[in-house]
Protein backbone atom coordinates (compact mmCIF):
# COMPACT_ATOMS: atom_id res chain seq x y z
CA UNK A 1 0.00 0.00 0.00
CA UNK A 2 2.90 2.25 0.88
CA UNK A 3 4.44 1.48 -2.52
CA UNK A 4 1.27 2.52 -4.27
CA UNK A 5 1.27 5.81 -2.39
CA UNK A 6 4.88 6.44 -3.30
CA UNK A 7 4.06 5.82 -6.94
CA UNK A 8 1.70 8.74 -6.71
CA UNK A 9 -1.47 6.79 -7.13
CA UNK A 10 -3.97 7.80 -4.53
CA UNK A 11 -6.98 5.73 -3.67
CA UNK A 12 -10.30 7.39 -4.35
CA UNK A 13 -11.40 9.08 -1.14
CA UNK A 14 -14.77 7.52 -0.54
CA UNK A 15 -16.79 8.50 2.51
CA UNK A 16 -16.04 5.16 4.14
CA UNK A 17 -12.33 5.58 3.59
CA UNK A 18 -12.36 9.11 4.95
CA UNK A 19 -14.20 7.86 8.01
CA UNK A 20 -11.57 5.15 8.38
CA UNK A 21 -8.78 7.73 8.22
CA UNK A 22 -10.50 9.92 10.83
CA UNK A 23 -10.98 6.91 13.11
CA UNK A 24 -7.32 5.93 12.77
CA UNK A 25 -6.18 9.53 13.31
CA UNK A 26 -8.28 9.88 16.46
CA UNK A 27 -7.25 6.50 17.89
CA UNK A 28 -4.45 7.88 20.14
CA UNK A 29 -6.58 10.65 21.67
CA UNK A 30 -9.65 8.49 22.19
CA UNK A 31 -7.76 5.58 23.74
CA UNK A 32 -5.90 7.95 26.08
CA UNK A 33 -9.17 9.57 27.17
CA UNK A 34 -10.69 6.10 27.64
CA UNK A 35 -7.70 5.09 29.76
CA UNK A 36 -8.19 8.19 31.94
CA UNK A 37 -11.88 7.43 32.44
CA UNK A 38 -11.21 3.74 33.08
CA UNK A 39 -8.59 4.47 35.72
CA UNK A 40 -10.98 6.91 37.44
CA UNK A 41 -13.46 4.03 37.91
CA UNK A 42 -13.63 2.34 41.32
CA UNK A 43 -11.13 -0.43 40.57
CA UNK A 44 -9.66 -0.30 44.04
CA UNK A 45 -6.06 -0.32 42.80
CA UNK A 46 -3.55 0.96 45.33
CA UNK A 47 -2.35 4.40 44.22
CA UNK A 48 -4.96 4.56 41.50
CA UNK A 49 -4.67 8.34 41.04
CA UNK A 50 -0.99 7.84 40.28
CA UNK A 51 -1.80 5.09 37.78
CA UNK A 52 -4.18 7.44 36.03
CA UNK A 53 -1.71 10.29 35.66
CA UNK A 54 1.19 7.99 34.82
CA UNK A 55 -0.74 6.03 32.18
CA UNK A 56 -1.89 9.17 30.39
CA UNK A 57 1.63 10.65 30.53
CA UNK A 58 3.03 7.49 28.88
CA UNK A 59 0.44 7.75 26.09
CA UNK A 60 1.01 11.48 25.53
CA UNK A 61 4.78 11.00 25.36
CA UNK A 62 4.56 7.95 23.11
CA UNK A 63 2.22 9.53 20.57
CA UNK A 64 4.08 12.85 20.72
CA UNK A 65 7.21 10.95 19.80
CA UNK A 66 5.91 8.53 17.20
CA UNK A 67 2.76 9.99 15.70
CA UNK A 68 2.24 13.64 16.72
CA UNK A 69 0.01 14.21 13.70
CA UNK A 70 -2.58 11.96 15.34
CA UNK A 71 -2.29 13.68 18.70
CA UNK A 72 -2.24 17.43 18.05
CA UNK A 73 -1.37 19.86 20.88
CA UNK A 74 -5.03 20.79 21.29
CA UNK A 75 -5.88 17.15 22.00
CA UNK A 76 -3.10 17.04 24.60
CA UNK A 77 -4.55 20.20 26.16
CA UNK A 78 -8.04 18.70 26.35
CA UNK A 79 -6.71 15.42 27.76
CA UNK A 80 -4.96 17.45 30.45
CA UNK A 81 -8.20 19.26 31.30
CA UNK A 82 -10.02 15.91 31.54
CA UNK A 83 -7.28 14.50 33.78
CA UNK A 84 -7.40 17.57 36.01
CA UNK A 85 -11.18 17.46 36.35
CA UNK A 86 -11.12 13.73 37.15
CA UNK A 87 -8.21 14.06 39.51
CA UNK A 88 -9.29 17.13 41.51
CA UNK A 89 -5.81 18.53 40.90
CA UNK A 90 -5.43 22.30 40.47
CA UNK A 91 -6.98 22.81 37.03
CA UNK A 92 -4.30 23.50 34.43
CA UNK A 93 -1.45 21.72 36.18
CA UNK A 94 -1.78 18.37 34.41
CA UNK A 95 -2.44 20.32 31.21
CA UNK A 96 0.91 22.00 31.70
CA UNK A 97 2.82 18.78 32.47
CA UNK A 98 1.25 16.94 29.54
CA UNK A 99 2.05 19.81 27.15
CA UNK A 100 5.65 20.03 28.38
CA UNK A 101 6.13 16.26 28.05
CA UNK A 102 4.60 16.43 24.58
CA UNK A 103 6.81 19.38 23.65
CA UNK A 104 9.92 17.47 24.74
CA UNK A 105 8.79 14.42 22.77
CA UNK A 106 8.38 16.60 19.68
CA UNK A 107 11.79 18.17 20.18
CA UNK A 108 13.54 14.83 20.63
CA UNK A 109 11.53 13.19 17.89
CA UNK A 110 14.10 13.41 15.13
CA UNK A 111 16.95 11.85 17.10
CA UNK A 112 15.07 9.56 19.42
CA UNK A 113 12.81 7.65 17.04
CA UNK A 114 15.85 6.29 15.21
CA UNK A 115 17.38 4.98 18.42
CA UNK A 116 16.51 1.77 20.21
CA UNK A 117 13.74 1.29 22.75
CA UNK A 118 16.07 1.46 25.74
CA UNK A 119 17.18 5.01 24.95
CA UNK A 120 13.59 6.12 24.39
CA UNK A 121 12.78 4.68 27.79
CA UNK A 122 15.70 6.52 29.38
CA UNK A 123 14.40 9.74 27.84
CA UNK A 124 10.95 8.98 29.21
CA UNK A 125 12.38 8.36 32.69
CA UNK A 126 13.67 11.94 32.76
CA UNK A 127 10.30 13.23 31.55
CA UNK A 128 8.39 11.21 34.17
CA UNK A 129 10.63 12.35 37.02
CA UNK A 130 10.51 15.98 35.88
CA UNK A 131 6.72 16.02 35.50
CA UNK A 132 6.13 14.37 38.89
CA UNK A 133 8.50 16.90 40.47
CA UNK A 134 6.74 19.78 38.71
CA UNK A 135 3.31 18.56 39.83
CA UNK A 136 4.49 18.08 43.39
CA UNK A 137 6.13 21.51 43.59
CA UNK A 138 3.23 23.35 41.98
CA UNK A 139 0.57 21.59 44.09
CA UNK A 140 2.57 22.31 47.24
CA UNK A 141 2.86 25.94 46.24
CA UNK A 142 -0.81 26.30 45.33
CA UNK A 143 -2.12 24.62 48.49
CA UNK A 144 0.41 26.24 50.85
CA UNK A 145 1.28 22.81 52.24
CA UNK A 146 4.50 20.86 52.11
CA UNK A 147 3.00 17.75 50.49
CA UNK A 148 4.35 14.23 51.06
CA UNK A 149 7.12 13.45 48.55
CA UNK A 150 6.19 9.75 48.56
CA UNK A 151 3.12 10.36 46.39
CA UNK A 152 5.24 12.06 43.71
CA UNK A 153 7.88 9.33 43.82
CA UNK A 154 5.19 6.68 43.44
CA UNK A 155 3.76 8.52 40.44
CA UNK A 156 7.17 8.71 38.73
CA UNK A 157 7.88 5.07 39.57
CA UNK A 158 4.59 3.85 38.15
CA UNK A 159 5.09 5.90 34.98
CA UNK A 160 8.60 4.51 34.48
CA UNK A 161 7.47 0.94 35.07
CA UNK A 162 4.32 1.27 33.00
CA UNK A 163 5.95 2.77 29.92
CA UNK A 164 7.57 -0.42 28.53
CA UNK A 165 4.32 -2.35 28.99
CA UNK A 166 2.19 0.32 27.35
CA UNK A 167 4.78 0.84 24.62
CA UNK A 168 4.41 -2.79 23.48
CA UNK A 169 0.70 -2.34 22.89
CA UNK A 170 0.98 1.18 21.54
CA UNK A 171 3.77 0.25 19.09
CA UNK A 172 1.58 -2.49 17.68
CA UNK A 173 -1.34 -0.06 17.39
CA UNK A 174 0.98 2.53 15.86
CA UNK A 175 1.89 0.11 13.08
CA UNK A 176 -1.63 -1.19 12.51
CA UNK A 177 -4.91 0.38 13.57
CA UNK A 178 -3.55 3.86 14.29
CA UNK A 179 -1.87 4.15 10.90
CA UNK A 180 -3.98 6.31 8.57
CA UNK A 181 -1.93 5.10 5.57
CA UNK A 182 -3.47 1.69 5.96
CA UNK A 183 -7.00 3.04 5.54
CA UNK B 1 -9.79 16.97 5.15
CA UNK B 2 -7.36 19.85 4.64
CA UNK B 3 -3.99 18.58 3.52
CA UNK B 4 -1.13 20.71 4.78
CA UNK B 5 2.47 20.36 3.77
CA UNK B 6 4.74 18.85 6.40
CA UNK B 7 6.88 21.99 6.99
CA UNK B 8 3.75 24.09 7.33
CA UNK B 9 2.23 21.62 9.73
CA UNK B 10 5.42 21.63 11.77
CA UNK B 11 5.46 25.42 11.85
CA UNK B 12 1.85 25.44 12.96
CA UNK B 13 2.53 22.97 15.74
CA UNK B 14 5.52 25.07 16.83
CA UNK B 15 3.17 28.00 17.17
CA UNK B 16 0.26 26.23 18.84
CA UNK B 17 2.27 24.55 21.60
CA UNK B 18 3.53 27.77 23.27
CA UNK B 19 0.07 29.30 23.00
CA UNK B 20 -1.49 26.26 24.68
CA UNK B 21 1.19 26.24 27.40
CA UNK B 22 0.29 29.87 28.08
CA UNK B 23 -3.35 28.71 28.15
CA UNK B 24 -2.46 26.13 30.82
CA UNK B 25 -0.95 28.90 32.96
CA UNK B 26 -4.13 30.90 32.37
CA UNK B 27 -6.23 27.95 33.58
CA UNK B 28 -4.07 27.67 36.70
CA UNK B 29 -4.62 31.35 37.49
CA UNK B 30 -8.32 31.12 36.73
CA UNK B 31 -8.66 28.06 38.96
CA UNK B 32 -7.00 29.89 41.82
CA UNK B 33 -9.03 33.07 41.29
CA UNK B 34 -12.46 31.55 40.78
CA UNK B 35 -12.87 28.31 42.71
CA UNK B 36 -16.64 28.29 42.29
CA UNK B 37 -16.50 27.89 38.51
CA UNK B 38 -13.92 25.11 38.85
CA UNK B 39 -15.98 23.27 41.44
CA UNK B 40 -19.02 23.55 39.24
CA UNK B 41 -17.14 22.13 36.24
CA UNK B 42 -15.80 19.27 38.37
CA UNK B 43 -19.14 18.39 39.89
CA UNK B 44 -20.81 18.58 36.45
CA UNK B 45 -18.38 15.91 35.21
CA UNK B 46 -18.82 13.96 38.45
CA UNK B 47 -22.61 14.10 38.03
CA UNK B 48 -22.25 12.46 34.61
CA UNK B 49 -19.79 9.83 35.78
CA UNK B 50 -21.20 8.96 39.22
CA UNK B 51 -24.16 6.89 37.93
CA UNK B 52 -21.89 5.06 35.46
CA UNK B 53 -19.31 4.28 38.10
CA UNK B 54 -22.15 3.37 40.46
CA UNK B 55 -23.23 0.67 37.99
CA UNK B 56 -19.63 -0.47 37.57
CA UNK B 57 -18.87 -0.57 41.28
CA UNK B 58 -21.25 -3.43 42.00
CA UNK B 59 -19.62 -6.08 39.78
CA UNK B 60 -16.19 -4.74 40.72
CA UNK B 61 -16.86 -5.06 44.43
CA UNK B 62 -18.24 -8.58 43.96
CA UNK B 63 -15.00 -9.50 42.17
CA UNK B 64 -13.03 -8.03 45.06
CA UNK B 65 -15.17 -9.90 47.59
CA UNK B 66 -14.60 -13.12 45.65
CA UNK B 67 -10.84 -12.61 45.80
CA UNK B 68 -11.11 -11.84 49.52
CA UNK B 69 -13.12 -15.00 50.09
CA UNK B 70 -10.45 -17.11 48.40
CA UNK B 71 -7.78 -15.46 50.53
CA UNK B 72 -9.82 -16.07 53.68
CA UNK B 73 -9.95 -19.79 52.88
CA UNK B 74 -6.22 -19.99 53.51
CA UNK B 75 -6.39 -18.24 56.88
CA UNK B 76 -9.50 -20.06 58.06
CA UNK B 77 -7.87 -21.78 60.99
CA UNK B 78 -6.15 -18.70 62.45
CA UNK B 79 -9.24 -16.55 61.80
CA UNK B 80 -11.38 -19.01 63.71
CA UNK B 81 -9.09 -19.05 66.72
CA UNK B 82 -8.86 -15.26 66.74
CA UNK B 83 -12.61 -14.84 66.39
CA UNK B 84 -13.31 -17.27 69.23
CA UNK B 85 -11.01 -15.26 71.48
CA UNK B 86 -12.57 -12.00 70.38
CA UNK B 87 -16.03 -13.43 70.93
CA UNK B 88 -15.15 -14.32 74.54
CA UNK B 89 -13.90 -10.81 75.14
CA UNK B 90 -16.94 -9.21 73.50
CA UNK B 91 -19.30 -11.39 75.56
CA UNK B 92 -17.77 -9.90 78.70
CA UNK B 93 -18.13 -6.44 77.24
CA UNK B 94 -21.72 -7.12 76.28
CA UNK B 95 -22.57 -8.00 79.88
CA UNK B 96 -20.80 -4.85 81.07
CA UNK B 97 -22.54 -2.70 78.45
CA UNK B 98 -25.97 -4.07 79.36
CA UNK B 99 -25.40 -3.36 83.04
CA UNK B 100 -24.15 0.15 82.25
CA UNK B 101 -27.09 0.76 79.94
CA UNK B 102 -29.57 -0.11 82.67
CA UNK B 103 -27.71 2.07 85.14
CA UNK B 104 -27.50 4.92 82.63
CA UNK B 105 -31.23 4.77 81.93
CA UNK B 106 -32.00 4.81 85.67
CA UNK B 107 -29.68 7.76 86.27
CA UNK B 108 -31.09 9.71 83.33
CA UNK B 109 -34.62 9.06 84.59
CA UNK B 110 -33.64 10.40 88.01
CA UNK B 111 -32.03 13.49 86.53
CA UNK B 112 -34.93 14.28 84.17
CA UNK B 113 -32.43 14.12 81.30
CA UNK B 114 -33.53 15.73 78.03
CA UNK B 115 -32.56 13.23 75.32
CA UNK B 116 -30.68 14.43 72.24
CA UNK B 117 -32.89 14.42 69.16
CA UNK B 118 -32.03 11.51 66.88
CA UNK B 119 -30.25 12.97 63.85
CA UNK B 120 -31.66 12.22 60.42
CA UNK B 121 -29.36 10.61 57.92
CA UNK B 122 -29.17 9.29 54.38
CA UNK B 123 -26.99 6.42 53.22
CA UNK B 124 -25.03 6.73 49.99
CA UNK B 125 -22.82 4.49 47.89
CA UNK B 126 -19.16 5.41 47.49
CA UNK B 127 -18.65 5.18 43.73
CA UNK B 128 -15.10 6.36 43.20
CA UNK B 129 -11.99 7.74 44.76
CA UNK B 130 -12.09 11.50 44.26
CA UNK B 131 -8.84 12.45 45.90
CA UNK B 132 -6.30 12.46 43.13
CA UNK B 133 -2.64 12.26 43.99
CA UNK B 134 -2.43 14.99 46.60
CA UNK B 135 -5.78 14.76 48.38
CA UNK B 136 -7.92 12.15 50.10
CA UNK B 137 -11.60 12.22 49.20
CA UNK B 138 -14.35 9.96 47.89
CA UNK B 139 -17.20 10.51 45.46
CA UNK B 140 -20.71 9.52 46.50
CA UNK B 141 -23.60 8.82 44.21
CA UNK B 142 -26.77 10.47 45.50
CA UNK B 143 -30.17 10.48 43.90
CA UNK B 144 -31.48 13.83 42.68
CA UNK B 145 -33.52 15.49 45.37
CA UNK B 146 -31.70 13.75 48.24
CA UNK B 147 -31.43 16.22 51.11
CA UNK B 148 -27.65 16.55 51.23
CA UNK B 149 -25.94 19.82 52.05
CA UNK B 150 -22.33 20.90 52.28
CA UNK B 151 -20.77 20.38 55.67
CA UNK B 152 -22.73 17.24 56.50
CA UNK B 153 -20.85 14.69 58.53
CA UNK B 154 -20.07 11.33 56.93
CA UNK B 155 -19.67 8.16 59.00
CA UNK B 156 -19.27 4.54 58.04
CA UNK B 157 -20.41 1.70 60.29
CA UNK B 158 -17.42 2.17 62.59
CA UNK B 159 -16.56 5.84 62.85
CA UNK B 160 -16.01 9.28 61.40
CA UNK B 161 -15.15 9.44 57.68
CA UNK B 162 -15.18 13.14 56.85
CA UNK B 163 -17.37 15.95 55.64
CA UNK B 164 -19.20 16.82 52.43
CA UNK B 165 -17.18 19.54 50.71
CA UNK B 166 -18.58 19.66 47.18
CA UNK B 167 -22.04 18.97 45.98
CA UNK B 168 -23.48 18.28 42.54
CA UNK B 169 -26.98 17.24 41.62
CA UNK B 170 -26.21 13.51 41.51
CA UNK B 171 -22.92 13.32 43.35
CA UNK B 172 -21.20 14.60 46.44
CA UNK B 173 -17.54 14.72 47.34
CA UNK B 174 -16.53 13.85 50.89
CA UNK B 175 -13.15 15.01 52.13
CA UNK B 176 -11.69 12.34 54.39
CA UNK B 177 -10.17 13.02 57.80
CA UNK B 178 -6.83 11.86 56.37
CA UNK B 179 -6.72 14.69 53.79
CA UNK B 180 -3.85 17.08 54.24
CA UNK B 181 -6.15 20.07 54.71
CA UNK B 182 -8.53 18.32 57.12
CA UNK B 183 -8.66 19.60 60.71
CA UNK B 184 -11.02 17.97 63.18
CA UNK B 185 -11.43 19.15 66.78
CA UNK B 186 -11.32 16.05 68.99
CA UNK B 187 -11.48 15.00 72.64
CA UNK B 188 -9.15 12.43 74.21
CA UNK B 189 -11.60 10.22 76.03
CA UNK B 190 -9.66 9.42 79.24
CA UNK B 191 -8.32 12.87 80.07
CA UNK B 192 -11.16 14.81 78.37
CA UNK B 193 -8.44 17.00 76.92
CA UNK B 194 -9.08 18.74 73.61
CA UNK B 195 -6.79 18.28 70.63
CA UNK B 196 -6.82 18.77 66.87
CA UNK B 197 -6.66 15.92 64.40
CA UNK B 198 -4.49 17.00 61.47
CA UNK B 199 -4.64 15.06 58.19
CA UNK B 200 -1.38 14.28 56.42
CA UNK B 201 -2.55 12.35 53.32
CA UNK B 202 -1.28 9.17 54.98
CA UNK B 203 -3.38 6.43 56.55
CA UNK B 204 -2.91 7.78 60.07
CA UNK B 205 -3.62 11.48 60.76
CA UNK B 206 -1.66 13.19 63.52
CA UNK B 207 -2.87 14.50 66.86
CA UNK B 208 -1.70 18.01 67.72
CA UNK B 209 -2.27 20.90 70.10
CA UNK B 210 -3.26 18.97 73.22
CA UNK B 211 -2.94 20.90 76.52
CA UNK B 212 0.33 20.56 78.35
CA UNK B 213 0.27 17.85 80.97
CA UNK B 214 -2.33 15.62 79.32
CA UNK B 215 -0.68 13.96 76.36
CA UNK B 216 -2.59 11.29 74.43
CA UNK B 217 -2.08 7.79 75.84
CA UNK B 218 -1.41 4.82 73.59
CA UNK B 219 -4.70 3.03 72.85
CA UNK B 220 -6.87 5.91 74.15
CA UNK B 221 -10.19 6.41 72.38
CA UNK B 222 -10.65 9.67 70.51
CA UNK B 223 -14.02 11.23 69.76
CA UNK B 224 -15.11 14.44 68.06
CA UNK B 225 -15.56 17.62 70.03
CA UNK B 226 -18.21 20.22 69.40
CA UNK B 227 -15.61 22.94 69.80
CA UNK B 228 -15.73 24.77 66.46
CA UNK B 229 -19.36 23.78 65.90
CA UNK B 230 -18.33 21.79 62.88
CA UNK B 231 -19.00 18.35 64.37
CA UNK B 232 -21.32 17.15 67.14
CA UNK B 233 -19.56 15.91 70.25
CA UNK B 234 -18.91 12.26 70.83
CA UNK B 235 -18.63 10.71 67.36
CA UNK B 236 -16.08 7.88 67.45
CA UNK B 237 -12.95 8.78 65.46
CA UNK B 238 -10.22 6.28 66.37
CA UNK B 239 -7.56 5.24 68.84
CA UNK B 240 -4.23 6.86 69.69
CA UNK B 241 -1.10 5.18 68.44
CA UNK B 242 2.49 6.35 68.88
CA UNK B 243 4.91 5.85 66.01
CA UNK B 244 8.46 4.68 66.63
CA UNK B 245 9.43 8.36 66.38
CA UNK B 246 7.16 9.25 69.36
CA UNK B 247 4.64 11.06 67.18
CA UNK B 248 1.04 10.79 68.36
CA UNK B 249 -1.06 9.44 65.51
CA UNK B 250 -4.60 8.22 65.26
CA UNK B 251 -5.72 4.90 63.82
CA UNK B 252 -9.19 5.71 62.47
CA UNK B 253 -12.06 3.36 63.26
CA UNK B 254 -13.51 3.94 59.80
CA UNK B 255 -12.16 1.72 57.04
CA UNK B 256 -11.08 4.65 54.93
CA UNK B 257 -9.22 2.57 52.34
CA UNK B 258 -12.22 0.43 51.53
CA UNK B 259 -15.30 2.56 51.93
CA UNK B 260 -18.38 1.15 50.23
CA UNK B 261 -21.22 2.99 51.91
CA UNK B 262 -21.36 6.00 54.17
CA UNK B 263 -24.11 7.61 56.17
CA UNK B 264 -24.47 11.38 55.85
CA UNK B 265 -25.83 12.82 59.08
CA UNK B 266 -27.75 16.01 59.29
CA UNK B 267 -27.11 17.50 62.68
CA UNK B 268 -29.39 20.39 61.89
CA UNK B 269 -26.47 22.80 61.43
CA UNK B 270 -27.29 24.44 64.75
CA UNK B 271 -24.45 26.80 65.44
CA UNK B 272 -22.49 25.37 62.54
CA UNK B 273 -20.76 27.94 60.40
CA UNK B 274 -22.34 28.59 57.00
CA UNK B 275 -21.36 25.70 54.75
CA UNK B 276 -20.21 28.04 51.98
CA UNK B 277 -17.64 29.55 54.32
CA UNK B 278 -16.38 26.16 55.49
CA UNK B 279 -16.55 24.34 52.19
CA UNK B 280 -13.32 25.56 50.66
CA UNK B 281 -11.19 24.65 53.65
CA UNK B 282 -13.21 22.59 56.07
CA UNK B 283 -12.05 22.90 59.60
CA UNK B 284 -9.81 25.84 58.83
CA UNK B 285 -11.74 27.78 61.41
CA UNK B 286 -10.21 25.66 64.14
CA UNK B 287 -6.67 26.54 63.16
CA UNK B 288 -5.43 28.87 65.83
Amino acid sequence: MRARRLAGIRQHATAARRLDVVARMSFPTITTAALLLLLAAPLGLPGQAQWQQAGALCCVFFWGLFRPASMPPLAVFLLGVLADLLDYAPLGLTVLTFLLAYGLALRWRRGLTRLGFLLVWFAFISVAVASAALEWAATSLLSFHFLPVGDALLEAGIAIGLYPLLAIGLTRAHQTIADPDLA
Amino acid sequence: MIRLSIPFRQALSKLTLPVLIAGAFGLLLLGKADTVVMQRARMALADVLAPVYGLLSEPLSSVRNGVDNIRHLFTLYEDNARLRQENERLRQWQAAAQALDVENTALKANLHWIPDPAPSYVTAHVVADAGGIYARAVLLSIGPGTPVVKGQVALDDRGLVGRVTELGSRSARVMLITDISSRVPVVLENSRAHAVLVGNNGAHPRLMFWPEGSPPVEGERVTTSAEANAFPAGLPVGVVHYTSGKVAELVPYAQLDRLEMVRLFDYGMRGVLPPEATSSKPGSEVKK
